[in-house]
């Protein structure tokens, strides 16, 4: 070996390559491990029966048909979980004033949604359950409802809790600068414009699922979860079913889609829970599609009244708007269902120069299933707002919609600052990423190609956004208001006797790959090939303690544990060949399994530790080895590490049809340090195939009595593969500089951004005909509407 | 209800032979008897395409057909599929073509009959004859050039 290596030509080096997912592998020959792919010995399965109203009086459940049917272990009702189950409340203390009364898993006096579980049958199948809930008598009274968020606050509305006297969950105000004065100057154009953001929810292909044994003799209980933070469950089950907490175990191994959906205390698996302890065998629960669609959290369903100011020059003078979000009869334990309406004030406008700004908030309950977070929580809300305006005001104006962007963008050099809201910004490039996107996607071209279409009688639009998304969460986020969520990580590297590292970490994986992410880290920076590395993720038992795979932290702070981890154990395995090479560990390296120095291998790392486990009389006696080693990392100066990023879409719509069909999309992402640019160029087009969901297809809908109308996947529309674009993904690098790994996020961009997007390029198609949109999905229907055809 | 039938099916080139009720579905006999989990359940009613496999030559949606409508059958599930599907799987690996990997029984099943009857490599074709498999995560670009990619190889 000659003279030094420069970094890049080190062996090892993964981080910033496209890795293939080693535990791939698994999942394409079927061998996957996904909840309901367990089977464990004397067990059973529950169905429920759930509330057939949005809202009713419950008089009494006769079981007796119900426990005849052959296979009935058991049921419960509310009453039975009374002095089981500690009741929970969706409240947490840093969002003053969030009120949610509590809860129990099943439903006591009243239903409050159309799905509410009221009662559960346990049998030796699931098919032998159904059958005994369709027999169970069910005496319930109809009470009248509080659907519409929209009339939820008015004097003669149904109050829901009686005890708070209104329908008011929370309500919050943001106002910086003057915003009256600013839009009132003689010389501001103002654009003011109603949005509608339907409900709508996650659809994980595999529904939610849970696997609860329990055991007697140690008072010990094992839940089998499809899950993303099972530290977090934990505590929940221990807390509420009166457990200690190291006497729960959570394991979560193959997670068939989350996205949010499956990071919540949902009244059927605490139920399953109670079931478990109460038989003292394990309990299975599986929901079916049509409870997924009733229960499984869903998310958006905001109204928004907005206005903003533009001067002649295109700068922004004022931002001002009103949220009204519903969110069901309660506040989601733990996390609450404030936080998206918490969100949207938060990062509304945050890309921009924005002097004056105005917020709204109101979070109302209503008799529908509970909202809470999904996927890119609030942004796709926070960005079509303050870029749905922009676009709008400037074509008032009559300036370009990147013009506009130039003229507002937050300067790159201009970090470290804040936001209109407060938010702590640093390490952004908009002005770069909306450079790079309007150089990739050839916007002249385009725009000519959009007249020449225009020519030949076709609407074609060409829409933007430039977006903040929220990554690596602080304890500001969940922690300090009490919440049992952790935002710290931690990550064990372990050097076996056979050369390889076994690694575990608390963040999970539910596809992302995690688990690939971690292995290149840990080999790059201690100095083995990825082959030797294992890795194991999603166990309370086994692995260090920590927050799991949320908004966009598993890479950012997972990562860096990883990376501070494989450093630690590095310097300690230098310290061992040290003293058995008798020379100077600053003089050693680690490079493929083998301790190095400037004139090559010196020691295998096989043969390091097997001297060391096996053979520890030929080392000093003063010498004290370890092998093994653990670090942990949250951010500590920012409450998130903010990312950033440029969109563009290419639509065209049928003006006759009212169809709109995206022809093409880009992406340019900031999203500091890439680990794996696959894998997260497939994380940006997931995502914005996720937002192109929310902004034409998906809608949870409701009729007046609260009953979901479309709770089917025939009738649910989610994005099929014909009707997808190819997705082009770019990436500016600035990285973070709060870790040493540099990665912020990456999982929400792409369902943050994409909404505001195809919203503008909708808008920009229809300009020529006098007609615009504010209303997501955008259906064929509501264009049509829009243009006055229906 | 608890009316029963035997029936024996052959799957992945095992004989299983059981007594079950006549309205178990197909994949739900695969899964429990067969003890085989690798053909998913997503939404039982044929539309998400998760448990779509091979009875007699023709992929079908494992929700949608009766066990016992299977009898005297042959079915071949993802883990009965072995060498045929080796260049799919191979090329859903270099595209990162599936991220949680529940779909991806479905989606290779359908990938395979698709090549194996001579589909084009056509992204639009391919993105027409996988509209009925449903996937949240990759947002399909990957898997169109997954299977466009094993349909270029062999021409």
């Amino acid at each position: 070996m000659t003279g030094p290596l420069h970094e890049f030509d080190r062996p090892n080096s993964y981080i910033g390559k496209s890795v293939p997912r080693p535990d791939a592998h698994r999942l394409l020959e079927g061998r996957g491990q996904f909840v309901d792919d367990l089977t464990l010995p004397r067990m059973l399965h529950a169905a429920f029966l759930r509330s057939p109203y949005a809202h009713a009086q419950i008089n009494g459940l006769d079981l007796d048909a119900a426990r005849a049917v052959p296979g009935v272990v058991a049921i419960y009702t509310g009453p039975d979980f009374v002095d089981i189950v500690a009741p929970y409340v969706g409240t947490l203390t840093h969002l003053v004033g969030l009120r949610s009364p509590p809860q129990m898993p099943l439903a006591i006096d009243k239903a409050r949604w159309q799905g509410e579980p009221i009662a559960m049958v346990i049998a030796h199948s699931r098919a032998q359950a159904e059958d005994a809930v369709a027999l169970i008598e069910a005496d319930l009274d109809p009470l009248p409802v509080c659907c519409d968020a929209e009339t939820a606050l008015d004097d003669d509305a149904v109050v829901i809790h009686p005890e708070f006297g209104s329908n008011l969950a929370w309500e919050r105000m943001v106002d910086v600068g003057d915003v009256d004065a600013a839009l009132a100057e003689p010389d501001v154009t103002v654009v003011e414009r109603t949005f509608r953001f339907g409900r709508h929810t996650g659809v994980t292909l595999e529904p939610r699922a849970t696997l609860v044994d329990f055991d007697p003799s140690e008072d010990r209980l094992t839940f089998h979860y499809s899950g993303q933070a099972p530290h977090m469950m934990q505590f929940i089950l221990a807390h509420h079913l009166g457990l200690a907490e190291e006497d729960v175990r959570v394991i979560a191994r193959d997670v068939g889609g989350s996205f949010g959906i499956k990071i919540h205390t949902y009244g059927d698996e605490i139920a399953s829970a109670a079931a478990a302890k109460l038989l003292g065998r394990p309990v299975k629960f599986v929901a079916d599609r049509y409870e997924s669609f009733l229960t499984d959290i869903h998310a958006r369903d905001h109204v928004v009244k907005a206005r903003m100011g533009l001067y002649p020059d295109g700068r922004i003078a004022a931002l001002d708007f009103d949220d009204l979000t519903g969110i069901g009869p309660y506040s989601m334990y733990p996390r609450t269902s404030a936080i998206e309406a918490n969100q949207i004030l938060n990062l509304t406008g945050a890309p921009y120069e924005l002097p004056n700004y105005r917020a709204r908030a109101r979070v109302v309950f209503q008799n529908k299933n509970m909202m809470c977070q999904y996927r890119a929580v609030g942004h796709p809300v926070a960005m079509a707002i303050c870029d749905g305006l922009l676009e709008d005001a400037a074509a008032r104006i009559g300036l370009d919609p990147v013009e506009v962007r130039r003229r507002n963008l937050m300067r790159d050099d201009s970090y470290p600052r804040a936001s209109a809201a407060g938010m702590k910004l640093d390490d952004l490039s908009h002005q770069k990423a909306l450079e790079k996107l309007v150089q990739d996607i050839d916007y002249d071209a385009l725009r000519a190609d959009q007249a020449a279409a225009r020519e030949d009688g076709k609407y074609l639009g060409i829409g933007f956004v430039s977006m903040v998304e929220v990554t690596n969460p602080s304890p500001m986020f969940y922690g300090i208001g009490g919440a049992p969520i952790s935002a710290q990580d931690g990550a064990t590297v372990r050097l076996d006797a056979g050369g390889g590292l076994r690694i575990s970490s608390s963040i999970t994986e539910q596809g992302q790959g995690t688990n690939t992410i971690l292995a290149q880290i840990a080999a790059e920076v201690f100095g083995v090939d990825i082959a030797r590395v294992r890795v194991t993720t999603g166990d309370t038992d086994t692995t260090p303690y920590g927050g799991g795979t949320w908004a966009s932290r598993g890479a950012g702070i997972g990562g860096e544990a990883m990376l501070q981890s494989a450093l630690a154990l590095k310097g300690q395995v230098l310290d061992v060949a040290a003293v058995m090479l008798q020379t100077d560990a600053a003089s050693l390296d680690i490079q493929n399994g083998s301790v190095i120095d400037a004139s090559g291998e010196r020691l295998s790392l096989t043969d390091l530790a097997r001297t060391v486990y096996y053979r520890g009389n030929e080392l000093p006696s003063d010498l004290k080895p370890e092998l093994i080693a653990t670090r942990h990392y949250r951010v500590t100066d920012f409450p998130f590490v903010f990312t950033n990023g440029a969109m563009a879409a290419l639509v065209e719509v049928d003006t006759d049809t009212g169809l709109i069909r995206v022809l093409n999309f880009w992406a340019v992402e900031d999203c500091g340090r890439v680990i794996n640019p696959q894998l997260v160029d497939e994380q940006i087009r997931g995502g914005v195939v996720q937002g192109i969901g929310g902004a034409l297809y998906e809608e949870c809908l409701y009729d007046e009595e609260g009953q979901m109308l479309n709770a089917t996947m025939a009738d649910y529309l989610v994005p099929m593969a014909g009707e997808m674009p190819d997705i082009h993904v770019a990436h500016i690098e600035t990285p973070s500089k709060t870790s040493t790994l540099g990665a912020k996020g990456a999982g929400e961009a792409g369902t943050g951004g994409a909404p505001a997007a195809i919203l503008n390029a909708v808008n920009d198609a229809l300009r020529p005909l006098g007609a615009s949109i504010w209303q997501m999905p955008m259906t064929p229907e509501r264009v049509l509407k829009a243009l006055g055809k229906v | 209800m608890t009316q029963t039938q035997d029936v024996s099916l052959t799957i992945n080139g095992e004989v299983i032979a059981r007594t079950i009720p006549v309205r178990q579905n197909l994949v739900d006999f695969i899964r429990t008897e067969a003890q085989l989990t690798g053909s998913h359940v997503g939404c039982e009613h044929g539309v998400c395409g998760a448990c779509t496999l091979e009875v007699d030559g023709q992929m079908v949606r494992g929700c949608l057909m009766l066990a016992v409508q299977a009898h005297g059958s042959a079915v071949t599930t993802i883990e009965g599929f072995g060498e045929r599907a080796a260049k799919l799987r191979a090329a859903f690996l270099a595209r990162n073509a599936l991220q949680c990997g529940y779909c991806t029984p479905g989606m290779l099943a359908s990938a395979l009959s698709y090549i194996e009857s001579g589909g084009s490599a056509d992204s639009d074709e391919i993105r027409a004859h996988i509209s009925g498999n449903y996937c949240r995560c990759t947002g399909y670009q990957a898997i169109v050039l997954a299977i466009s990619d094993v349909i270029k190889g062999q021409s």
